[in-house]
Order: C-alpha cells, then structure tokens, then sequence
C-alpha cells in the first residue's frame, strides 16, 4: 500500500474507463496479483496519464475504501488494515473537494413507467432482498415509575450479561432479561441522591452508579455487594459514564471528564478540560483509543487515549462546534471505525456524522425533533434515534443514504435513554412517560437469516434459468 | 448570453461559466428525458445547439435545474468547480444505477488575472452539439432502467467553498464495480468539460 500501489490504480482504471468494457470484472486494486496481471496486459506498459479529469477519482476511491471489502479476502482486512485504509483514502479525497448536493430533492416522477410492467421486471431481474418486518408496536412494556425525566442523565444500561439496569429515582434495579426477574441492586440516601448514571462494565458482572452528590460508586451485581466508592473527581452530579477496560471515564455537571483506573487507590488517572458545562454524553470508540464527549455547552470533543497524560490537562483531538443545542446522544458506527453520530437537543435537531480522524462533517440531517439517543444495528447499516417532542418516536434509518425506514411511537413522553441486547437484535428505550418499552426493531437473532433459504420452493432455481 | 460572447471569438470567464451553466442545464433535462426518469409527456421540445432539445415543463424539476444552473455559474466564475455528477437511483432502493459525469477544469489564469481567451462559440455549440447526440444515442448501450427513478445532482467543489445556504454535504454516490463510457469533451478556453457516464454492471451478461 504504498504510492506506487495508488498510481497503478489511476492509471488502470483510466484505461478500463477509455476501453469501456469486457475489462471490469479483474479490477481490483491493491491486490498483488492483479498488478502483476497488469504487467502483461498492454494497458499498462505506459504509464503517461494523457487526461487526467477523465479518470474517475469516485471510482479510485471507491476501490481505495470499499472494493476489497469482503469480494476478495475478508480474512485478511483486519481492523487495523481497515482503519489505515480508510486514512489513507481520506487524505486522498476529503482534504481536496467537497462534495455537495441541494437539500431540497427534485420532485419524484409520479408514475414514469406503469407499475405492473416494473413489477415484472424486476421481479426478474434481481431476486429482492427480503425486507426484513420491524413490528411498529413495543414487544413488552414495563412500568418505571418516579423515572428522573432530565435529558443530561443516562439512567439505562443493558449489560453483557443481558441484565438491564434501570435508575428510578435513587433506586437502581436490575432485570434479568432472559428470564424477567426483578431485583433492586441499591437504593442511595436521600442527600446523596438520585442516581444520575449507569454503567454496566463490558464482563456485565460490575456496574457503576453515579450519584447527584458527585461519588461513583462500584457494585458487584451478582454478590450485590458495593466494592468501592470513587470520590473526590467531582463537584457535582455524575450524569455520563463509560468503560474503557478498566478504565472508567466519569463526566460532571462541572464540565470535567475524569479517567478512573478503578484497580488503583489513587483512581484519577487523567482529567479531561474542554466543556465549560454539564457533560452529558460519553462513548468510548470500539477500539479504545478515541473519546467521544458532549455537553450541555453544544461542544462535541474527539479526545485521543494515547495522547492523554496524568499531570498536563490534556488538549482534544478535536473540538467540534457544529451542533447548536446540548449534545447527548453520541454513537460510534460498528463497521466504520473513525464514524462517530451524534445527535443535538431540542434547539438543534439534528444528527451529525463525523469522520473522527480529520474532524470533518460527513453528513447533517435534520430529524424535526430533540434528539435524545442513538445506537447502531450491529447486523445492518442502520441507526436508530430517539426523540421528544411532537411525536416522541424511534426513527429508523437506513444509512448512509439516511433514508427513514421506520417510525416506532408509543410513548407519550420524550424517549430519553435506549439501550441494546447483547445481541444487538433488541432495544430497550426509558421515557418520561415512565415506562420501559422494548421493541424488536434491529431483526430477530438467528431467525432472521437462515430463515428464507429452508423456505425456497421446489422450483426456486427456475428464476435464475430464465 | 450569445450576444455578449459572440463578438470576435472573445470569450470571458463570466461567459465561459454562463455557457457551461447552459451546457448543464440541457444536458441533465437531455438525461432526464432520455433515460426515462420523467415522463415523455412532461417534456417540450426547442431548437438547440442546432438540434431538437427536449426541455421538462414539470415546474418543480424546472426551478430545481434553473437554481442549480444558476449555482454553478457562480462557482464556474470563481473557479471553484471540479465537478458535476448527476445521479439516477433507484426510487425504491435508493441505489445508485447510473452517475453522469461532467469534469471540469477551469484555466486559473483567466480566474486570477482576469484575461479573456480566444475561441469561436461555432466552434464550442459544435463539440456541445457532439455531447447532446451522445447522451442521446446512449440508449442504445445502457442497461434499461426498468424501475422508477429518481435523480439528484453532486456538485464538486473546492475545499474553501462556503456550503450555500440550500445545499448540504453528500456522500459521493458511487457505484460499486461499474462500467464506463467516456464521451465527447468540450472546451471553451477557459472551462474543460469532460462527459463520463459510468453505471451499474449489468449482470445478466456475467457467466
């Protein structure tokens, strides 16, 4: 992958583009055999590239970033690979041109082509994915009374164990999914009261609780036993938590981010300076390296693990001054590492995509309505968000087109707090109604899959013959 | 806009950008009409180029093309544009089938200096008029298009372009494998334009 590899990928695609067809099926780059297969053909013998505007640099980078992915060795993308990949193609591309296209949309023809006839056809033509059926009504629906309705709170989490944990008022209960028991984890003083956070740690056995009285305390779910209490990090109410391993990253009403080894005695590791109000949002990049922070102050910060140190207050990766309302909602993409959404509050309304390596704003889309939380379908390109007033809806898109795919309502109040299963098949989302919804909008696990082959008629290959 | 380039073969940026603007306004109502996105019916014919143009008398797809062709003009004068793309997908997948491609390189000399070039506007309809026939007869070799369609349009700009009020960021749109068809170019001295169609491969032809 080095420059030499990216003039060999110009160069030929410009002459599968001037010999047009016949061409296109052997041309993916960055692949050693194909270059040396290249060698050989004619096309490539003279590398002078006599126009340069008729090549397709959309095409070039679309097989610097996608072409490889899973056609040609899947087993051999790894993680890192992909991340130094797509660096590698956004210098190519992002730093040089911007990409526009009017908000408004032409008018869609009404009835181009008589639909019986299009029916038909692409009937044939294609055999349709089957779109898989999101139920528009909650699965289950569980009472939580005295829930704290504030948007700066994070009161669920739906741990690796498949227990949810839910803070009402100064309560912390725990539901067992997979069997819908109940119990009650910790009920705090009344001074040091209400919780205002929860996290379970990634072995879904330990559970952080941050309180209004600015302690995180740690508990151990299956013995229920509290093993310690972090203080001193903050001056006021803990409302966003996330874990990095054995890192707990705590965010303050006093702007602060705290990086807790909660191994150690002395647990402050490092101190974050950046908001200048209530953080609200924390999310850990998948790999570990990046911190997503929001704040009531409309500040998003890209903070980077590796460039932070226990003494000097660390500076951001990126500060990120686009949303105009507070930003919560905060959700790193699955399948891209370095894409970061993040949704702004009720002045804002809208969900943003960032390219956490440059800083640049992929995308904005305007959802109408507060934005109070986003996740992901791990199965799917898809993200879903949650929101207040008017409809109090989930809304479902289908990224990166963003095109909606479904609208859940049913709840009366603002959708503050979604959490996923383990199996990323189910989400559970708290409101200010106090109820507890659950709705099996990211497909059912295993079903979904296996599930249209053992259903093929008799006669299934004819399609194909024709 | 013929009456102020026309004189002594002179042309201007502000009339290069204003032919290429043109150029673009036509082109995508000749795409549209031809590659069936609108109906038949909702297109007027006039006489351009020296040939017969099919124009769309929809007034939303009219005001959509008229503000962007009024958008590009001004980038085209300010030498901010690379590139216009205009898109067919699927109206019901919303994938991508077909991408119109229309690169531009701008003489930055006449940009920054201000210098006029030579050149005939016989000479530039004539290569225009190259275009306009190729996008037409470009039926006869891409895969039909047997679904309702519908269109956008990608415009590349410099990096320091400040995003107008009516436009946002996109994504690029691309077609993943596609095949590729270079037309005709034209150039008016000051603006290049490069026609590429690319579009999804037709896989009734794979073994």
């Amino acid at each position: 992958m080095d420059a030499g590899g990216s003039a060999n990928l110009l160069s030929s695609s410009l002459s599968a583009s001037s010999a047009s067809s016949s061409k296109t099926r052997s041309r993916f780059p960055l692949q050693e055999q194909h270059l040396l297969q290249r060698k050989t053909s004619r096309d490539n013998l003279d590398r002078f590239i006599p126009n340069r505007s008729a090549m397709d640099f959309d095409y070039a980078h679309f097989m610097l970033t996608e072409g490889r992915k899973g056609k040609e060795n899947p087993a051999v993308s790894s993680p890192s690979r992909e991340a130094y990949r797509k660096q590698l193609a956004e210098t190519f591309n992002m730093n040089r041109t911007r990409i526009l296209a009017f908000k408004n949309k032409p008018p869609t023809p009404v009835d181009a082509i008589p639909t019986d006839f299009s029916a038909t056809t692409t009937n044939n033509s294609k055999p349709a994915k089957p779109r898989r059926y999101i139920p528009q009504t909650s699965e289950r629906t569980l009472d939580a009374p005295d829930i704290l309705d504030d948007y700066y709170l994070n009161l669920l989490d739906w741990g690796s164990s498949n227990v949810l944990s839910i803070a009402l008022g100064s309560t912390v209960y725990l539901w067992d999914a997979t069997d819908g028991a109940t119990s009650e984890l910790v009920t705090v003083d009344e001074e040091n009261g209400p919780v205002t956070s929860v996290k379970w740690a990634p072995d879904g056995r330990h559970i952080a609780v941050g309180l209004n009285n600015s302690d995180v305390q740690l508990w151990d779910s299956t013995a229920n036993r509290l093993l310690r209490t972090l203080k001193g990090g903050h001056q006021s109410r803990v409302g966003a938590l996330d874990w990095n391993n054995h890192i707990l990253t705590t965010g303050g009403m006093d702007g602060q981010i705290i990086n807790n080894d909660v191994r150690v005695r002395a647990h402050i590791v490092e101190t974050y300076r950046g908001h200048h109000q209530e953080v609200c949002g924390l999310k850990w990049s998948a790999s570990g390296q990046q911190l997503a922070s929001g704040g009531n102050d409309n500040l998003l910060h890209i903070w980077d693990r590796s460039t932070a140190s226990s003494n000097a207050p660390t500076q951001w990766l990126h500060r990120l001054e686009d949303h105009t309302a507070a930003v919560k909602a905060l959700a790193w993409c699955p399948f891209q590492g370095n894409l970061l959404a993040s949704g702004g509050g009720g002045g804002d309304r809208s969900i943003k995509f960032w390219n956490t390596h440059t800083g640049a704003c992929l995308n904005s889309v305007d959802t109408g309505s507060q934005v109070c939380a986003l996740l992901w379908n791990k199965n799917e390109r898809e993200l879903l968000s949650s929101h207040g007033f008017t409809q109090n809806q989930l809304t479902l898109w289908k990224y990166p087109s963003m095109v909606k795919t479904a609208e859940l309502t049913g709840h009366t109040s603002r959708v503050l707090f979604m959490a996923q299963s383990p199996d990323g098949c189910t989400v559970a989302s708290a409101a200010g109604d106090e109820t507890l919804r659950f709705w099996n909008v990211f497909g059912s696990p295993e079903v979904a899959k296996p599930a249209p082959k053992t259903n093929t008629e008799p006669f299934a290959n004819l399609n194909r013959i024709r | 806009m013929a009456a102020r380039i026309a004189t002594k073969d002179i042309i201007t940026l502000r009339g290069s950008a204003a032919i290429v603007s043109e150029f673009f306004g036509y082109a995508a109502n000749s795409i549209l009409y031809n590659r069936g996105v609108y109906p038949e019916e909702s297109f007027g014919r006039v006489k351009k180029y020296g040939l017969p143009m099919l124009l769309t008398q929809d007034e939303g797809v009219k005001t959509f093309i008229s503000n962007l062709t009024s958008q590009l003009s001004e980038w085209l004068e300010a030498g901010k544009l690379q590139r216009v793309v205009l898109v067919i997908m699927s109206k019901s997948t919303g994938e991508v089938l077909e991408r119109w491609n229309f690169s531009i390189e701008t003489d930055s000399e006449v940009v920054d200096k201000s210098v006029s070039r030579e050149k005939s506007d016989k000479e530039i309809m004539r290569d225009i008029q190259a275009i306009m026939r190729q996008i037409a007869s470009s039926i006869t070799y891409l895969p039909c298009l047997d679904e309702p369609c519908v269109f956008d349009v990608l415009a590349y700009t410099d990096k320091d372009v400040a995003v107008p009020f009516t436009w946002i960021e996109s994504d690029p749109k691309l077609i993943a494998n596609p095949q590729m068809v270079k037309l005709h170019s034209f150039d008016t001295k000051i603006h290049k334009v490069d026609t590429l169609v690319s579009y999804k491969n037709d896989e009734w032809d794979e073994p």
